[in-house]
Parts: C-alpha cells; structure tokens; sequence
C-alpha cells in the first residue's frame, strides 16, 4: 500500500473542499471495505483519505412526504433491518442482506455501497491492461474473462458490471441521491448516478472527486410494499450476483396496475426496466405478459461469446420472481 | 515535525486502553497480531473474503484486515482472547469443543466471534434462528476443513 495520510472530517463543507483542492489526491474513506482492499492491490493510489463516517448524515428519517431519508455513512445492516425499510420497502432489506457477509455489511456505508468499483478480474489486478484502471490499455476482458460481465449496454471500452445489491434496489424504487459537491447542494435520481461505459468506462458515474453523497431519499411508494429481490449466483451465499431482479407489482383486477423493476448483474449501472415496465402496465398479471415484457427489455442485449447464458437466466428469473409476487 | 502517515490512536483492546502510534496503512488485523501479540485473530485471505480475522469492534463483529486502524481511534474491540472469564471459557468458546466444531483450528476465532455478533443481531431483529438461518447469517466465515455442520449445531445451541 502506498503511504497515505488520514484524517476524520467532521464538517461536511470542509470535507468536500479538502478533496476539492487536491487534485484527485485526496478521497473520501467510508467503511473501506472497497477503497482499502482496492489499496493492498494498488489499484486506489490515494495520498490522503478523508474519513466522511463521522459527519453528521448517519440517520434514517422519515420525511414529510412519508418517503426515508437514508443518511451516507449509515450502515448497510442498519438499514437493511430497519423497521420502515421492512415494511414499505422489503425489496431494499432483502438486496442488502444479499450482498456480501454480515461483517461487511456493518462496517459498508450507503455512499460507499454505491460507488464500489466493479469485480472485474482485469480491474482489480495491475499487472493486467484495463480501460478502466488504465485509459487506452484496452480491454482484456471483452476476448478473455467475461462470464460474469454485462449483457447489454456495454461498449467496445469497457464490459464491466456495477457489483451492488442494495443499488438494484434503489433504482427499481425510484431513489433520489443528494450531493454536496464542489458545486454545491444538489440531487438526481438514482438511475442518472452510474454511467455507462461508453469511451469513458474509467468514470463509473457522473460525479466529481469531491462530490459527497450525503443522503439517499426515497419516495412514498405503497406498491413497494409488494416487492422482492432476488439473486442468482455461483454459490448459495457470499456471491456477487450472475444476474438479480429487483420488482414490486400492484395487481388490479388481475390487471397489473403498476410496477417497479431493476436487474443487476447485467451493465454497467443497476439495469431500470423502463421497457419492461411499459409493457407490463394495463397488461394481465401471467406469466406470458412477464415474459414478453422481459423481451421488450432484453431485446438489446448483445452478450459476448461466454456469458450468453445470461440472457436467458434473466429472462427466467423476471418471469419467477413477477410470478411470485403476484401470486403472493 | 508531525509525519502525516502516522497517527497516535487509542483502542480499549479486550477491555484495557491502549495508546498506540500507528502508520496509516496498519490494519486493526496487524495492530493486534504484530504490535499487541493478540494471535488469535487469523490473517487467512487479508481482503475481506474468508473471515479468520473477524473480531468485535463496538460489540458489531468485523473484518479487521479491512478496517484501517487510524479510522478506529476511540473504538472498543474484543478479541477471541477476550472473551473467556479466567478459566471460565464463553457458551461458544465451550459449545465449539462440546461439538468437535473444528478441526485445524485456524478459522475457529473468527467463527466464534462472528457467531457472538450473529447471535446480537438475531436478537436485536427477533429473528429465529433455524439452522438454514444459522448458515446464511455465517456465511462471511469459511471453514477449509469443512466443519460446517458442527460449527452449526454448537451455534444453535448457544442461541437456544
Ligand atoms: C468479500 C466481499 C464480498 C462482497 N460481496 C458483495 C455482494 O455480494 N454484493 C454487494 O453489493 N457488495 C458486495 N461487496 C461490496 C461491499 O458491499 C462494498 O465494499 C461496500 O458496500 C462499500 O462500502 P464502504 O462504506 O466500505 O465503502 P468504501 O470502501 O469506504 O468506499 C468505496 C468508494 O466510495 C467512496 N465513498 C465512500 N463514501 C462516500 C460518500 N459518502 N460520498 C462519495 N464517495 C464516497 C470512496 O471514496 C470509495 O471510492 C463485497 C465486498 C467484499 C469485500
Ligand atoms: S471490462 Fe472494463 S473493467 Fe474489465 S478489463 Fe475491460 S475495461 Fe477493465
Ligand atoms: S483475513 Fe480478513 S476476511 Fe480473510
Ligand atoms: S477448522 Fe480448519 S479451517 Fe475451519
């Protein structure tokens, strides 16, 4: 590991103006349960961590919208069982406790789940070329290792996949995440945080070095009381997912009135199902409708030459898990 | 002058305050293994995925080849060598041998301390623990030996 020097912010503004004025040396540390093991690779090189688990964005808040207001430096398990979050959102407890192990999930915060670097094997080793590690080194992984990697959205740059649970979920519920940035305070959804790959797949999302996460709002949303998540991977547990599935579904007069749908496992940023959810609206709550609609979405997906098992993988998982909750 | 990559930090360790100069870099794993001489916790995979140096931080289990010991300034931590009372071993500590849960040995600190926080957090939710619940819940240890099925059954008979 690179020598670095530590400090423990404890005012947000002069958090963010630290990292600010260090141009790209500095960054923020959260539980370090990815930047720290990123560092014993080499692949993080920072020369100062800014410590931002003390500031004062560690709650979990209802607001006056009857939505959550959900603190940063909060930790995964303590949201993950939060009483709200078990009640109105289930789908977002059952995404966290699928993510990695209990000892990570209490020492992982919400901005640092969100901005985890993918698991790409070629990332994560130095001696490897990578688009995204290394600028113009290419892209190893496109002709080499890439079972677990994306199916859709993905660019001759870069196939990677974002590797968090919990932000399947965000996205298929509608999350806000506010920022206090260089710029200012600012928010966007969920959905515009990640990018994907493009010609520039070193950026994961669209934020500055010294944009801070501060907090991730949800919306009321009573359909999400109706709602699951569901992961496939290699083994039972403590797995990175090969595809997951976010949903949550009113069913009206046999009817689907609304839905709410995120896969995982498949792109670069946690896949909303706009496609999917269009076609499902008005439509009958059977397992034929789900499939035509997992179609309409999966309709662009290019796999690469070995990970085209994916494709029916999240065909099939969109269909079990829409059937299940409609059947309750 | 003050050298930025290292830090003065205390840690009441196993209950008794330690001040401790500290290179940035230092995990809370080497701190206790190389200057504490507190071996118990194991350096197995040092990036988070097995579980041999998992101990109590603030009574939450952790993996301490992840935690940077400089962010834990101010911290309690409990080691597998903190748990016994004298001779008077802890309910894990005694059901581990009552069940043969082991066999090298080398992962048992960390299952052991991994399941006394499990245990909290069961308790903390009212969550049941059924053996299926029991493996989910302390699937961030992993057991080279395979002494899954043991390590279980002393698990849940503490929590009963
Ligand atoms: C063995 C293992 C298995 C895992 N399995 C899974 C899994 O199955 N599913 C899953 O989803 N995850 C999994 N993870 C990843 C884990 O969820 C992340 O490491 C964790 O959520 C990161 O949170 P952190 O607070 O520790 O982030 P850190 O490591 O501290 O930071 C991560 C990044 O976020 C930045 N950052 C942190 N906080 C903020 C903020 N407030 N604002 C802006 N930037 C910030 C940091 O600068 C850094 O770049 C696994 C991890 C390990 C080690
Ligand atoms: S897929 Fe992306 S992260 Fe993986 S080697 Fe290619 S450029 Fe790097
Ligand atoms: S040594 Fe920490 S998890 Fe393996
Ligand atoms: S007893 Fe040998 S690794 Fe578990």
């Amino acid at each position: 590991m690179k020598p670095f020097a530590y400090e423990r912010a404890d005012e947000t503004a002069r958090a963010v103006s630290t990292v600010a004025g260090s141009h790209g040396h500095a960054t923020f540390l959260g539980g370090g349960t990815n930047l720290v093991d990123l560092m014993k690779l080499g692949v993080a090189t920072p020369e100062r961590l800014v410590d931002v688990t003390r500031l004062p964005h560690a709650e979990i808040t209802e607001t006056k919208y009857g939505g959550l207001l959900i603190g940063a430096a909060v930790r995964n398990s303590d949201l993950a069982v939060h009483p709200l979050v078990r009640e109105r959102y289930p789908v977002l407890s059952e995404a966290i406790l699928a993510g990695a192990s209990g000892q990570i999930r209490n020492m992982a915060t919400i901005g640092g789940n969100l901005l985890q670097r993918t698991r790409c094997p070629y990332f994560q080793d130095v001696s490897k070329a990578c688009n995204k590690r290394a600028p113009g080194s290419g892209c190893p992984a496109r002709h080499g290792e890439h079972r677990e990697l994306a199916i859709i959205g993905h660019s001759e740059h870069c196939v990677a996949t974002h590797p968090s649970d919990m932000a399947v979920a965000l996205a298929a519920l509608g999350a806000e995440v506010h920022v206090h940035g260089g710029q200012g305070l600012w928010s966007i959804p969920l959905t515009d945080l990640h990018r994907l790959p493009g010609e520039m797949p070193q950026r994961d999302t669209i934020l500055a070095p010294e944009d801070l996460i501060t907090h991730v709002e949800l919306p009321p949303l009573p359909l999400a009381r109706n709602s699951r998540y569901r992961k496939v991977r290699d083994r039972a547990s403590f797995a990175f997912a090969l595809v997951s599935l976010a949903a949550a579904v009113e069913v009206d007069g046999g009817n689907v009135a609304d839905c709410r749908i995120a896969f995982g496992g498949i792109a670069h940023k946690p896949w909303r199902a706009r496609k999917a959810e269009e076609t499902l609206r008005g439509r009958p709550a059977t397992p034929d409708a789900f499939g035509a609609a997992a179609d309409a979405e999966l309709a662009d997906a290019r796999p690469l030459r070995d990970n085209g098992f994916k494709l029916l993988l999240a065909r099939n998982l969109f269909v079990r898990v829409l059937t299940d909750l409609v059947d309750g | 002058m003050v050298d930025p990559q290292r830090a003065a930090i205390t840690l009441a360790i196993n209950g008794a305050e330690q001040h401790l100069e500290v290179d940035t870099r230092a995990t809370l794993l080497d701190v206790l293994r190389e200057r504490l001489d507190l071996i118990g916790a194991k350096k197995g995979c040092d990036h988070g995925q097995c579980g041999s140096c998992t101990v109590l931080i603030d009574g939450r289990r952790a993996k301490s080849c992840l935690a940077l010991a400089v962010a834990l300034d101010g911290s309690s931590i409990t080691t597998v060598e903190g748990l016994a009372d004298g001779d008077e071993l802890h309910p894990l500590q005694a059901a581990f041998i009552d069940h043969d849960a082991f066999q090298c040995g080398y992962c048992t600190p960390g299952q052991i301390c991994s399941a006394i926080g499990m245990l909290e957090e069961a308790r903390a939710e009212g969550a049941e623990l059924t053996p299926e619940a029991i493996r989910e819940r302390m699937s961030g240890n992993i057991c080279r030996c395979g002494a899954y099925p043991n390590i279980v059954a002393a698990i849940a008979e503490v929590a009963e």
